[in-house]
């Protein structure tokens, strides 16, 4: 299967525009850049991508064995990024994908030029000293919660989301479940997201990174974006009037224009 | 009261009463979340004063933490981008501390020009629905590890039927293998053993027992444990197969096999074979510079018949010389409605027969290629042959 259905990328902008891979993080898939990544087409070559398990990626590409940190969401960044032969790329990744962008330039720092980091957490759990945000405890209650949501999935859903090319009319509902995906890689994703831990790897990224913060964001609180900051030899930070986590959608000109502003400087 | 009475009461309803005393919460937000306004189904639902809430609070902030990453992370995207979100489950943390468990539907209302302007949530007490829900996802999680559980015996079982690997016979050049239906989580009938007997002759017994599961593996093993004991004291392989039919035709299991005995009896430098089929298809000989060919009669099933038809038939294997055992998984093996068939297993066997291990992975990757790398029977291989190069 080639990487385009694996991860079911759409490419925008000039073809030899200097590239901007957009990442969605844990919930959604690319739809999260919907209002955001178009307006860089202009001038840049625009790829948006599903990571494996997440919206239209092909069931396939999420391997339950492989997919089991955040190393392995990373090689798959480097996949595209070589296959689609992406030079100086320009890297977006919203919540969980800033680590998995910051993991993939830590391994092939010449692919990559920049890297914009929104709502970043290298890790979500308290430890001595460190304050993520959540306990343990908070994360088997998301675990529960997204048990409690996805009832009705495996009957309901299925034949919608794994898609079904012989029945088109399906494609109106498909647009409404863009943020449901098979329960079992949800869980299994959430799992890898919230226990990961990427603290020691942020003093090893010298790629020139860009940390978007929003001024009150539960998932990934202003404490934790200076610590992203401050560890890193080579990052600044622009904090955003948006509120909640996902300012690409809340805040889209604010985002789009303090991107923007760092990939043109 | 006449009808036109209960008519005139409802229509003096006033909007008030009926958002106050909705029979669900009722709460309106900001784009962001900030609670603007609140009825008082849902302060009487959670415990707050309205003054700790309007103004004051955000949604999410009512939520449990695990709830507000979910609220965050899929409800509040599903509200942007599509303009409402439906039969969320959360719990909402009351101002006590509980925890109440809710479902939720949201609307987003733009302005004309497309910018979001209020949030309308609609919360419905869910305690007896969700611990419901709680059990049946219980049950759920009892019955996968049950049949996680079931599974798991079923390949142990399976596992036992077939001896890890054959063993090293001076002399004799022995490869085998065992490869289950499907993903590999189905059980199936297919069965083969390689023993010694005292007088340092060797046994190979191959078989398949009809249809799958735990029923047909017990009688593999069954039928296994037969050919050993009836081995023993057996002269030629049609008396092991006869033993073998006796013990299934008294034994109260509605199942047969086909099974191949073969027996290997060393003569100065050569290797005396003598086979016997049960119903089973007879293996292949293979010789250097000849065709390859069919050896023995195919006889009949074991486990059907009072007096089965059973045939021995021997021959003399010389160094590099050998017997090919397959059961019907390799030449049943499906691609649509075509059939692997015995042309392609003589083709794989004539490509692979530098050695019995080549001859066994070649055959299994064809068979395997041939079906996409979806087995859709059980597949088992047993090459017997005489080592050393042909004609030396």
């Amino acid at each position: 299967m080639d990487v385009y259905s694996r991860h079911n990328i759409n490419i925008s902008g000039p073809i030899d525009g200097q590239p901007m891979v957009f990442a969605h993080g844990f919930g959604c898939d690319q739809n999260m850049w919907r209002h955001v990544a178009p307006r860089f087409a202009d001038r840049f070559k625009v790829v948006l991508f599903d990571h494996a398990g997440a919206g239209g990626a092909d069931p396939s590409a999420y391997d339950t064995n492989r997919h089991t940190s955040l190393h392995a969401y990373a090689d798959d960044v480097l996949r595209i990024c070589r296959e689609l032969d992406l030079r100086d790329v320009i890297f977006v990744g919203h919540s969980v994908s800033a680590m998995i962008g910051g993991l993939a330039a830590l391994s092939a720092p010449e692919i990559f030029s920049k890297l914009v980091f929104v709502g970043p957490s290298p890790r979500y759990i308290d430890d001595d000293g460190y304050v993520g945000g959540f306990t343990d405890d908070d994360i088997s209650e998301l675990l529960d919660s997204l048990e409690s949501n996805y009832l009705g999935w495996s009957s309901v859903m299925a034949p919608v989301i794994m898609g079904n090319p012989d029945r088109p009319q399906l494609g109106a509902e498909l647009t409404e479940s863009f943020c449901r995906t098979d329960p079992d890689i949800a869980r299994r994703f959430a799992r890898v997201t919230f226990m990961s831990d990427n603290r020691a790897d942020l003093p090893n990224i010298t790629t020139p990174t860009l940390v978007l913060q929003c001024s009150n964001d539960v998932i990934a609180p202003v404490a934790v974006g200076e610590y992203v900051r401050d560890s890193m030899p080579n990052a600044s930070l622009v904090m955003l009037q948006a509120t909640g986590h996902c300012p690409n959608l809340s805040a889209p000109d604010e985002t789009t224009a303090a991107i923007a502003a760092f990939v043109a400087a | 009261m006449a009808r036109e009475d209960f008519y005139a009461a409802l229509l003096d309803d006033d909007a008030e009463k009926l958002y106050e005393q909705a029979p669900c919460g009722y709460l309106s937000t900001t784009p962001d979340g900030l609670i603007i306004k609140v009825n008082q189904t849902f302060l009487t639902l959670t415990g707050y004063r309205r003054d700790d809430l309007v103004g004051r609070r955000a949604f999410a902030d009512l939520l449990t933490a695990g709830g507000r990453i979910y609220h965050e992370t899929h409800y509040a995207p599903m509200l942007r981008l599509q303009g409402k979100a439906r039969e969320i489950a959360l719990d909402l943390v009351r101002a006590d501390g509980s925890k109440l468990p809710v479902l939720v539907n949201s609307v987003l209302e733009r302005l004309d020009d497309g910018a979001p302007a209020v949030v309308r949530t609609a919360v419905f007490d869910a305690t007896e629905r969700r611990a419901y829900e709680r059990e049946l996802l219980q049950a759920k999680r009892r019955a996968e590890e049950s049949e996680a559980h079931a599974t798991d015996l079923a390949r142990t079982l399976q596992q036992t039927l077939i001896p890890p690997a054959p063993p090293e016979i001076p002399g004799l050049d022995i490869a085998a293998a065992y490869r289950p239906a499907g993903a590999g989580d189905e059980v199936g009938g297919d069965f083969y053993d390689i023993f010694e007997l005292s007088d340092g002759s060797w046994v190979v017994g191959l078989g398949d027992v009809r249809g799958k599961g735990v029923q047909a593996a017990v009688v593999a093993a069954l039928a296994r444990h037969t050919i050993r004991a009836a081995a023993v004291r057996a002269r030629q392989p049609s008396e092991v197969l006869r033993v073998l039919n006796t013990v299934l035709l008294r034994d109260d299991v509605d199942r047969y096999c086909t099974v191949v005995v073969l027996f290997l009896r060393r003569v100065d430098n050569v290797w005396e074979a003598i086979v016997s089929c049960g119903g089973h298809a007879p293996p292949l000989l293979v010789r250097s510079g000849r065709e390859l060919s069919a050896f023995g009669e195919p006889g009949t099933l074991i486990g059907v018949f009072d007096e089965p038809e059973l045939v021995d038939t021997g021959v003399t294997l010389k160094a590099g010389e050998s017997l090919v055992l397959t059961t019907d998984g390799v030449t049943e093996g499906r691609r649509g409605r075509e059939f692997f068939g015995e042309s392609r297993l003589a083709a794989a066997v004539a490509a692979n027969c530098g050695s019995a291990q080549s001859i066994v992975d070649g055959i299994l990757a064809d068979v395997l290629a041939f079906q996409g790398g979806h087995a859709r029977d059980d597949i088992a291989i047993v090459v017997a042959g005489v080592a050393g190069v042909a004609g030396v």
